[in-house]
């Protein structure tokens, strides 16, 4: 019998296996437990969060192996592990450690500040941040199986979040409405393949799933990006920075699955004790800016 | 006929696309009242740990196997078959448990592990089905009862047992709807 493995089909069907469910940031064995028991359909092992990430500055690299195979023998769901933005040795290493999903993230510092991996090279599938639909289409052309928008990770703020989804939409619905001549000239405005673009107009989505991430903290947070087309979605340091981490975790579980009933998404949200502290982004510096990297 | 697909998590909506080129009415249903109205279910891919957790929290469990033993026909395909499944090895889940088979998780590998290949199945005519397999379960143990329709070496990867199918693989990723013909009987 032939066997084929790392096809597009292979890769892009678990990003959509993971539709309708919560990645949660996890930092040891003992989260990752707690991740899974709320309901997560996967974890993101990390060093630090983004949080704490941002709160200490210096380099961000990819985590430790011994962490990323810790919390792999922790949980029978999904792990994704960081690399830096074109470093694509950190992504072979993840490879070889079996990792489910490599994300070359913007959390990170990145390591080449000209081109991204390219990610067709590899077995496992890979996500990327974008912030808007030319910036996910390049990542799509790179072999980008699942796109997230960027937001303003480690913040608690959604506004970011709000602003790269609702851009991305927007930009899809429009293409779906240009006269097909039109389209040479779009690819060439949004700097994406036309092959790509012609697709996204005829389909009026993205090739690949499109999740959200950054600032997201509340199940309320994470209900608004699925209401504005988000098909799953990321939580960092929402969880285990806020006070209750479990009861938060199981809430945002819910509010992703309930997203469109109001009802339950106000009696999910009772209690839930204190939110993760969040920053308004408007104060923040541009060198602090995360979703500024990558392009 | 209508046709319910779980939509708690998962690719339910590959399920509900892949559906329209049936001749069936299929929806999506997460509460109890909409597994009340279908003739048939379909449980998607997904994380079944999810899937079973939210499954309990929200009491559909209990609906659920009512229907079933009722004699709905569902069809549980990759986590849905986990769902499916009496036993688990080596892992404590919620489970619907209905059907007399013992399962194991993430049986080929993880992710990198994941591949597609040509099946044959027991039943259908023509070539042989595309299957794709995603951190795939398989069936080890199934009981007299249980019919196999396709099998990879040793593991069961598509089996039945009256009204109830599971299946490892991913007809909602293909454009071949034989399975789904075979299972509601069209």
């Amino acid at each position: 019998m032939e066997i084929l493995t790392g096809t597009w089909k292979v890769k892009v069907g678990l990003a959509q296996m993971l539709k309708g469910g919560v990645i949660m940031d996890v930092t040891n064995a003992e989260q990752a437990k707690i991740a899974e028991e709320a309901g997560a359909v996967a974890v993101m092992a990390l060093e630090r969060v983004p949080a704490d990430i941002r709160a200490q500055g210096g380099v961000a690299r990819m985590a430790d192996p011994l962490k990323i195979k810790e919390i792999m023998s922790a949980v029978s769901i999904p792990v994704m592990a960081k690399c830096r933005i074109g470093h694509f040795v950190e992504a072979q290493i993840l490879e070889a450690l079996g990792v489910d999903f490599i994300d070359e993230s913007e959390v990170l510092t990145p390591a080449d500040e000209s081109h991204h991996i390219d990610k067709h090279k590899f077995t496992v599938p890979f996500v990327c941040g974008a912030r808007d639909l030319g910036e996910a289409l390049r990542r799509i052309a790179e072999g980008a199986a699942m796109i997230r928008t960027k937001g303003e990770a480690g913040t608690g703020n959604v506004v970011e979040a709000v602003r790269h989804m609702r851009l991305i939409m927007d930009e899809i619905r429009r293409l779906t409405t240009l006269p097909k001549e039109e389209l040479i000239a779009e690819a060439k405005r949004l700097g994406a393949p036309y092959e790509l673009v012609r697709w996204v107009a005829e389909h009026g989505r993205l090739p690949v799933p499109n999740f959200a991430a950054g600032g997201i903290a509340t199940p309320a947070d994470a209900a608004l990006m699925m209401q504005l087309g988000a098909e799953a979605v990321f939580v960092g340091s929402g969880i285990f920075k806020s006070e209750d981490p479990f009861a938060r975790a199981k809430a945002i579980v819910d509010a992703v699955t309930y997203y469109d009933n109001p009802q339950i998404l106000a009696k999910i949200s009772e209690g839930l004790g204190e939110p993760m502290p969040g920053i308004d982004i408007r104060k923040l510096e541009d060198k602090d800016l995360l979703a500024t990297r990558g392009w | 006929m209508r046709v319910g697909v779980l939509s708690l998590q998962g690719d339910f909506q590959e399920h509900l696309e892949a559906l329209k080129a049936l001749p069936v009415e299929a929806f999506p249903v997460k509460d109890e009242e909409g597994i009340g109205k279908i003739d048939a279910l379909i449980i998607p891919g997904g994380e079944s740990t999810t899937m079973g957790i939210l499954m309990t929290r929200w009491g559909l469990k209990e609906v659920i196997c009512k229907r079933a033993k009722e004699g709905m026909p569902i069809l549980g395909t990759c986590a849905g078959m986990v769902l499916l499944a009496q036993e688990v090895e080596n892992w404590k889940q919620p489970l619907l448990g209905l059907m007399d088979v013992r399962v194991r998780r993430n049986a080929f590998g993880r992710q990198r592990d994941s591949f597609e290949c040509n099946l044959d199945i027991k039943g259908l005519e023509g070539p042989p089905f595309r299957a794709i397999f995603i951190r795939a379960p398989v069936i080890t143990e199934a009981g007299p009862s249980v019919e196999v329709l396709a099998h990879i070496d040793d593991y069961i990867v598509l089996a039945k047992q009256g009204n109830i199918f599971a299946c490892a693989f991913h007809p909602e990723l293909t454009e071949d709807t034989r399975l789904y013909r075979l299972f509601l009987g069209l």
